[in-house]
């Protein structure tokens, strides 16, 4: 099958820092339960060139994002260590923290940095773990991130999914006429890279399992849906799937050579998994119904649906090969857009209940459903590739915007974008950290 | 062959859609299907039941598109929440736009399929899509060929009210018929 290259008028492929509309962050909602942590700012020796990031706030918002962390406000530092032997875990005992963050970021040349940290248990009194680690600018925030990382997966024995990234759409209107583009950017919302421009819509953005490629919906030809796949590093796209009617929601298998999509080639909207090395097709729903929204399980066995074969959409579960649905959503009028957490054993979706649509946890194993959201009209969950959070679009004075809720609903984040419409944000894989 | 059946197809969707008809049931009128390719007007010679049955219809020619007095300039028509069942009131919208369609075989429309904003977009796109099925469903029904039409669906992506309560949601819950080239 001919692969179509296709590069357009007004499509701009990975324009780095042009579009300086970044995401912000405000903070909703506060939790209780969470860990006590001191992350006093690192001193920037050394101050010829001083550096341009604040790696301490990075790292101490990446901990309260997470929702398991409740950092001391630099004001109510009793102290602002450099080296470890400056420490009095006493001191910080009394404070009741249980961690202590400390570091510094020293100059080696222009754009040339090294950062040190170093993580201790104040009620041990005794380091955990330090690290020391070169940077040049544009890096440091990602190292500022690995160390969130590396604290998280201490703490917790989880990793840390801080060093990753999100997709998402961003709608707005320039002139009276519509754009959208697909824009990537760090988990914070920070560093905003447009991946492609459009007049026309794209929707549906979903990342394949490498982490190095973005699928999407978009009705840049003659209006009509087609589903392209775009390499995020070289711009590269190509068209994959254009047939009469939808063309839509594509997601990965998770050994990258298969996607599920929802054509509506043979009349009614239905499910077939696309082979990608020779484009062959198999249908695996029928029916009257819109079966549509598929994603496949992280063990490749079984593909999660929506489909109003019921009466109303409702989450249905077949083998993977296709074959007999089992619904499994029974709370509610109306639930969709599922997304598996990285282990399989959980679903995000949007639940609707009494005019209202918010997003809930659906354990597969006991079958109990949590609501972690409460917007109006939330959508589009997507997990963090280690299952503590959830980024979703939900929207506030009227504009779309993203936010995130930790897995157990107890901390919730709003990011706002200064211009546009953003949604249907999608969380990278961790094999997209490098 | 085919011009008969058409007819008759017509003529039964026509009884249907009048209120109170009683006495048109003469059918098989095949000098009235030729007026209504042509710019003539009704020909009552057939007989006021017939005429009035077809007479919405009869008239109609592709000027009538652009005529903001005829009843095919108007292109949308509006759904349910949740459904894609094409209302009683909008069934004679389909059949005027059906009939233009039939007597000009080489005039064609895209059947654009729309939602609102409520609930996933995915999901939306599969309600638009099944509005605009449809429409082109009930169209072929009554003589339109397949190759005249084609449908698309926009979900909520294209939303010709923006606002986020009932009375912006009817007017996005919709079918556009946008005409190619006429």
């Amino acid at each position: 099958m001919k692969i179509i290259y296709t590069t357009l008028l007004g499509v701009c492929l990975y324009l780095p820092g042009l579009i300086q509309a970044a995401l912000t962050i405000e903070i909703t909602q506060g939790v209780e339960g969470a860990v006590p942590i001191a992350v006093v700012p690192f001193d920037k020796a050394n101050n010829r060139y001083p550096p341009p990031q604040d790696i301490a706030g990075i790292i101490a918002a990446d901990l309260a994002r997470s929702g398991r962390f409740a950092p001391v406000p630099e004001q109510n530092l009793i102290a602002q260590p450099v080296e470890s032997g400056q420490v009095r875990f006493q001191d910080w005992r009394t404070l009741g923290v249980e961690n202590l963050v400390i570091g510094k970021v020293e100059t080696v040349a222009d754009n040339e940095y090294r950062i040190q940290f170093r993580l201790f248990d104040v009620l041990r009194g005794r380091q955990i773990t330090g690290y020391s680690m070169p940077a040049k600018s544009e890096q440091l925030r990602y190292v500022a991130h690995r160390i969130s990382d590396i604290i998280y997966e201490k703490l917790t024995g989880e990793p840390g999914a801080f060093a990753t990234h999100i997709a998402y759409v961003v709608s707005d209107s320039k002139n009276g006429k519509k754009e959208y583009q697909l824009q990537l950017a760090d988990s914070d919302g920070y560093n905003p890279k447009t991946l492609l421009t459009s007049r026309q819509p794209l929707m549906s953005p979903s990342w394949s399992p490498d982490g190095r490629q973005l699928a999407y919906v978009s009705f840049e030809k003659n209006g009509r849906a087609a589903i392209f796949v775009q390499a995020i590093h070289t711009g590269k796209r190509q068209e994959i799937v254009s047939f009469q009617g939808i063309n839509g929601a594509p997601s990965w298998s998770p050994d990258g050579r298969s996607m599920v999509v929802t054509l509506s080639r043979d009349g009614n909207p239905e499910i077939y998994s696309l082979r990608l090395s020779d484009k062959k097709l198999k249908r695996l729903t029928s029916g009257a119904a819109i079966d549509t929204e598929p994603v496949w399980s992280p063990d490749g066995s079984n593909i999660v649906f929506t489909s109003d074969r019921g009466g109303s959409p409702q989450l249905y579960r077949m083998p993977a090969q296709g074959g007999r649905a089992q619904r499994i959503t029974f709370e509610g009028n109306y639930n969709a857009s599922a997304d598996f957490s990285a282990d399989g054993k959980s679903l995000a979706l949007v639940h609707g209940q009494g005019g209202q649509y918010q997003i809930a946890v659906l354990d597969l194993d006991n079958r109990l459903l949590r609501v972690v959201s409460d917007g109006r009209l939330d959508e589009s969950p997507s997990f963090a590739p280690n299952g503590s959070m959830i980024i979703y679009a939900t929207e506030t004075g009227h504009r779309g915007v993203l936010a995130a809720v930790s897995s157990d609903g107890r901390f919730r984040q709003q990011f706002s974008l200064r211009e546009g419409n953003v949604r249907e944000p999608v969380w990278s894989p961790f094999a997209d950290r490098k | 062959m085919k011009f008969i059946q058409t007819v008759a197809v017509v003529l039964a969707i026509g009884w249907l859609a009048a209120c109170s008809s009683t006495g048109d049931k003469k059918g098989g009128d095949a000098a009235v299907v030729e007026d209504r390719s042509s710019e003539a007007g009704v020909d009552t010679a057939y007989g006021e039941a017939t005429a009035s049955a077809v007479g919405g219809y009869s008239d109609l020619t592709i000027d009538s598109l652009t005529d903001p007095n005829s009843p095919v300039s108007q292109r949308v028509i509006y759904f349910e929440y949740d459904s894609s069942e094409v209302t009683e009131q909008d069934r004679e919208f389909v059949a005027a736009h059906a009939a233009i369609l039939a007597a000009n075989p080489n005039l064609k429309v895209s059947i654009e399929g729309h939602a609102d904003e409520r609930g996933s977009r995915e999901y939306n796109i599969g309600l638009g899509e099944k509005r605009s099925q449809s429409v082109r469903r009930m169209m072929e029904f009554q003589g339109v060929l397949a190759s005249q039409m084609t449908t698309v669906s926009y979900g909520e992506e294209k939303a010709s009210v923006e606002g986020h309560d009932e009375s912006a949601w009817s007017m996005n819950r919709r079918v556009e018929l946008v005409y190619v080239a006429y």
